[in-house]
């Protein structure tokens, strides 16, 4: 196939809105008479609030409205299932920082002083803090009043196939304990919205990634039918998962704006982005694992304990996601999996860029390694005969389709000369694995529709493609503009785009979950290809000559220029609109649960990274990581190689500093310079090697980009301070004090290792057994359930 | 009951000098040039991360240097020559780092490129031909949350290439 637009490095359609800094992010908003929200948020980690008086607020000059619980009290949350979060709490607080009541005035520092000014009194009761306090019986009460028991959100127990048998059979068996601390997405865009009300509706402008969902959130507090709410994607500042929930001041300012009649906005501090937070689940991980004595996996059980924070955001999810997929990358005959997500009094952790999987990533990955050198294997070897094969269906009923492992994994070694590498204390490679989804393949919410769709218009030789997806940098709208040009034989360029806005785009789920080029793109796809078809239809009757002798591209259909066939076609057909939607297979399993983890595409990667290790003082130097990524097929090359770059950044900081971690109910570093994140000085060259595997169900063959590469890159890390150091450091971080300390253990002839000594007992329920799909994987028969 | 806003504020008259042009405006001694910028002035080209001085994002030039501006009172700077990113092209057309930025995708979500622009702008004003380290050096105190860095190093350089020896752009010829 040979394109004219698709595999080209072009720059992002929006790239010189963004240079010039013309692009309108939702805090560069300032329409007249605008208002200004600040959210009055709890000291308190876990507290009974026993009353609020907002009269002296009231009254100070500039207060335009003040409102507290009272005024929303109907609670919302991301999954139908865990409807737990209210807009502003009047009864009881959750975490330091829960919205408690907002203001707006006709300043900042007005609306600021008020909410000071505004009187709580508190029962304060004692805080959970870790995942062994949630499991133990509460001194005070629970955090939330449902799930159980005690402050347990959620627990999950799968078994795949004869796990027993695969253990009885297998030449060696081994545990191991990890731990991955919790972190957070630290866009460098604060959340902002800004919201109005004419003429009986409301209008939201927000740095959201997802306006479906806050579209929905808005109608269900403000009680509204959602024909009266209008939200829309402001210029985005980026997100990593961050900005996937409904947050409170996105509802308080609608509700503000309603009451006050005037335009309300409330831009986060950077504090405040902290609470709000949504970010890594900290998560305990137990694994065991049999195999053969050449180191084939006989079968697997794993344990995750996340640390959930005060409300269920995503979180049944992201239990679901620490068990998903260890069997998409490697071939586990039996598999078992236990998961619990508890409460702690703590900013609710949700999503952020590989949702719940790099943590038991880190694990597998680690423990894979220590099994290979139980047994005297090569890693690599080990990993590579256990790798998952293109077309077939895993024991926990994924289907994988498209899958480069084994060329990832050629091209890092190649490259990085692993193989062959001269080994000297101080010095460490260490190689891993991945797997991401290219979007869920069920919704969040049961429904039967389409996950996305896109309109194109033609009039007079103008395009206009119109979706709900919403860029946050990543470039969906450029992969958008692409298929629509390469289809229309134009440039991207000439595509207009209407984007994220709930009035005039079709649906779309947003961006989260590596979604919208698979999803958006196919749908973009078929519209566009409508079109086209029209276009053809036309120049081939005005030519007087069959429709397949009309050739497009270079702006030409046959004959005729674009504008010349527009023409054409709307003369024939009246108004020139195309439609295309895209809903994913039905390909999950007959089981509870199998609703997350099953997509129509996994994106596979490998990662070497070469570090030096110092031996007295345990800071780490990365020199260079390799990185290779199965993205089914480029579409922008470009915007592809800068969503790995970001993504190995990104992994970078979680393996070597970043850490969100809590102090008698406090957050501990509640800013950009105590919350360390990797600088320019920080960062390693990277060389990315894109593997194109066409995949057959994504758009051109395309799969995501924007996930996967992070996850291999935390193991990794660790697995090369083993290299160079002979140490294992079995706990995310890997900061050079745990290096210290695994040293000196190591030294004192200990085990060389810094990690958890323990997994807690969790009164996991008896494991529900799920029989294996068959192996191989027909996909002419796709829907087999 | 802390209540500040029931004091007098204290007010001045300052006259900016931004991107060229010379604006007086009546503000409180505390409003920071970020926010004066944005708010008064409309440059919301300007962003910010922090409002604390911590993530580079709020950086213009004064007098050529690189600047936080949401640490800086207008009242400091009176008279001086500040740049925003507004003031970076020349009409229409692009400067050649915001022409590299764009080119090579250094700007993803696009939040930290304002900053990093001007940032850069005054580092190829003191030294033409920046190594790699550098450019790193000199935008330590910039961070990114998308690109990983590696697209503006390369923007960077390559803006750098063109400005010490003009060659036809990417596209053209
Ligand atoms: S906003 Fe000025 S340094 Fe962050
Ligand atoms: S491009 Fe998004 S923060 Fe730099």
């Amino acid at each position: 196939m040979s394109f004219s637009i698709i595999g080209k490095p072009l720059p992002k359609v929006d790239a010189v809105a963004r240079v010039t800094g013309q692009a309108i992010y939702a805090d560069d908003m300032l329409p007249p008479r605008t208002l200004h929200c600040r959210i009055l948020r709890s000291p308190h980690p876990h507290a009974r609030i026993l009353s609020i008086d907002t009269s002296a607020a009231r009254r100070i000059p500039g207060v335009v409205a003040v409102i507290t619980g009272a005024d929303l009290p109907i609670k919302f949350g991301i999954l139908p299932v865990t409807q737990d979060e209210r807009a502003l709490e009047h009864e009881k607080v959750r975490y330091v920082g829960d919205p408690i009541a907002a203001v707006a005035a006709t300043d900042e520092e007005i609306a600021a002083s008020a909410c000071d000014a505004i009187a709580v009194e508190y029962e304060v009761l004692d805080p959970v803090m870790s995942i062994d306090a949630a499991l133990a019986t509460p001194k005070d009460e629970r955090i939330q009043d449902y799930g159980g028991p005690n402050n347990i959100h959620k627990l999950v127990a799968l078994e795949f196939g004869d796990v027993e048998g695969g253990f009885a059979r297998a030449d060696h068996v081994r545990e191991d304990v990890f731990f991955f601390q919790g972190n957070t997405h630290l866009p460098m865009e604060q959340h902002s919205a800004i919201a109005t009300y004419v003429d009986g509706k409301v209008t939201l402008w927000s740095s959201t990634q997802v306006v479906h969902y806050v579209h929905r959130a808005l109608a269900k507090v403000l009680e509204l039918p959602m024909n009266r709410i209008r939200v829309v994607g402001a210029a985005h500042g980026g997100g990593f998962g961050g900005k996937t929930d409904p947050f409170a001041h996105e509802i308080v300012v609608a509700k503000l704006a309603m009451m006050t009649g005037r335009p309300v906005k409330c831009t986060l501090t950077r504090e405040e982005v902290f609470y709000a937070h949504r970010g890594r689940h900290p998560v305990l991980m137990w694994v065991r694992t049999g195999v053969t004595k050449d180191g084939r996996i006989t079968a697997m059980h794993f344990k995750s304990a996340l640390d959930g924070g005060a409300y269920g955001s995503y979180g049944v999810a992201s239990t679901f996601y620490t068990g998903a997929l260890q069997t998409v990358t490697y071939d586990i005959p039996a598999y078992r999996f236990e998961g619990c997500r508890v409460f702690t009094n703590k900013p609710p952790c949700g999503p952020k860029r590989g949702h719940g999987t790099p943590q038991p990533r880190f694990a597998i990955e680690l423990h894979l390694e220590k099994i290979a050198h139980d047994l005297g294997l090569d890693p690599v070897d080990m990993k590579r005969r256990n790798f998952v094969k293109p077309m077939t269906r895993t024991v926990n009923w994924m289907r994988v389709t498209s899958c480069g492992l084994e060329e990832c994994t050629a091209r890092v070694m190649d490259a990085s000369g692993f193989r062959t590498r001269k080994r000297r204390p101080g010095r460490g490679m260490g190689f891993a694995i991945s797997s991401y989804l290219s979007g869920a393949g069920t919704a969040i919410y049961w429904n039967d529709m389409p996950h996305s769709e896109v309109q194109i218009k033609v009039d007079r030789g103008g395009v206009t493609a119109f979706c709900g997806a919403m860029d946050i940098g990543q470039g969906s709208d450029s992969v958008l503009a692409a298929i629509v040009a390469e289809e229309l034989g134009l440039q991207p360029k000439d595509i207009r785009l209407v984007t994220a806005d709930t009035d005039t785009t079709p649906i779309d789920l947003g961006s989260y979950s590596s979604r919208v080029t698979f999803m958006a793109g196919n749908a973009a796809l078929e519209a566009a290809r409508k079109m086209r078809a029209l276009l053809v239809e036309a120049a081939a009757a005005k030519m007087g000559r069959p429709a397949d002798s009309v050739r497009v591209g270079g702006g030409r259909f046959g004959d005729f220029s674009f504008e010349e066939a527009s023409v054409l076609a709307e003369a024939r057909f009246g108004t020139l609109t195309s439609a295309g939607s895209y809903t994913p297979p039905k390909i999950a399993g007959p089981y509870k649960g199998s609703g997350v983890g099953p997509s129509p595409a996994y994106s596979y990667s490998a990662c070497v990274v070469d570090l030096d290790a110092d031996q007295r003082t345990g800071l780490l130097h990365i020199n260079k990581v390799w990185i290779a990524h199965d993205v089914g097929r480029a579409i922008n090359p470009l915007l592809v190689e800068g969503q790995v770059e970001g993504s190995v950044y990104m992994g970078l900081g979680e393996a070597l500093m970043e850490e969100q971690t809590f102090r008698k109910g406090l957050h501990k570093w509640p800013s950009m310079l105590e919350y360390k994140s990797p600088t320019f000085l920080d960062m390693p060259e990277i060389e990315t090697f894109l593997v194109e595997t066409n995949d057959p169900e994504g758009p051109y063959g395309a799969k995501e980009a924007g996930q996967g590469p992070l996850l291999p890159v935390i193991p990794a890390v660790s697995a090369a301070v083993f290299d160079a150091l002979g140490v294992w450091i079995d706990e995310v971080p890997v900061t050079p004090e745990k290096i210290v300390e695994a040293l000196r253990r190591q030294g004192k002839g200990e085990p060389p290792r810094y990690g958890p000594s323990r997994f807690p007992d969790i009164p996991y329920p008896k494991c529900i057994r799920v029989e294996p799909p068959p192996k191989e994987l027909d996909l002419a028969a796709p829907a087999a359930i | 009951m802390r209540n500040e806003v029931e004091r007098p504020v204290d007010r001045h008259v300052v006259a900016l000098q931004v991107n060229g042009e010379r604006t007086e405006l009546l503000l409180p001694v505390h409003k920071t040039l970020l926010e004066v910028l944005r708010e008064d002035m409309h440059l919301t080209g300007t962003k910010h991360g922090c409002e604390l001085g911590e993530c580079g994002t709020c950086t213009v030039l004064v007098d050529g240097k690189p600047e936080l501006s949401c640490l800086v009172l207008p009242i400091q700077i009176e008279g001086r020559a500040i740049t925003t990113v507004e003031g970076l092209a020349s009409g229409s057309e692009l400067h050649p780092l915001q022409q590299a930025f764009a080119e090579l995708g250094a700007a993803q979500c696009g939040y930290c490129t304002p900053g990093i622009l001007l940032a850069s702008k005054s580092l190829l004003e003191s030294n033409g031909r920046p190594s790699r380290d550098e450019i790193r050096e000199a935008l330590a105190g910039n961070l990114c949350r998308c690109t990983g860095y590696a697209k503006i190093l390369d923007a960077v350089q390559l803006a750098s290439e063109r400005m010490a020896s003009p060659l036809p752009r990417r596209g053209e010829g």
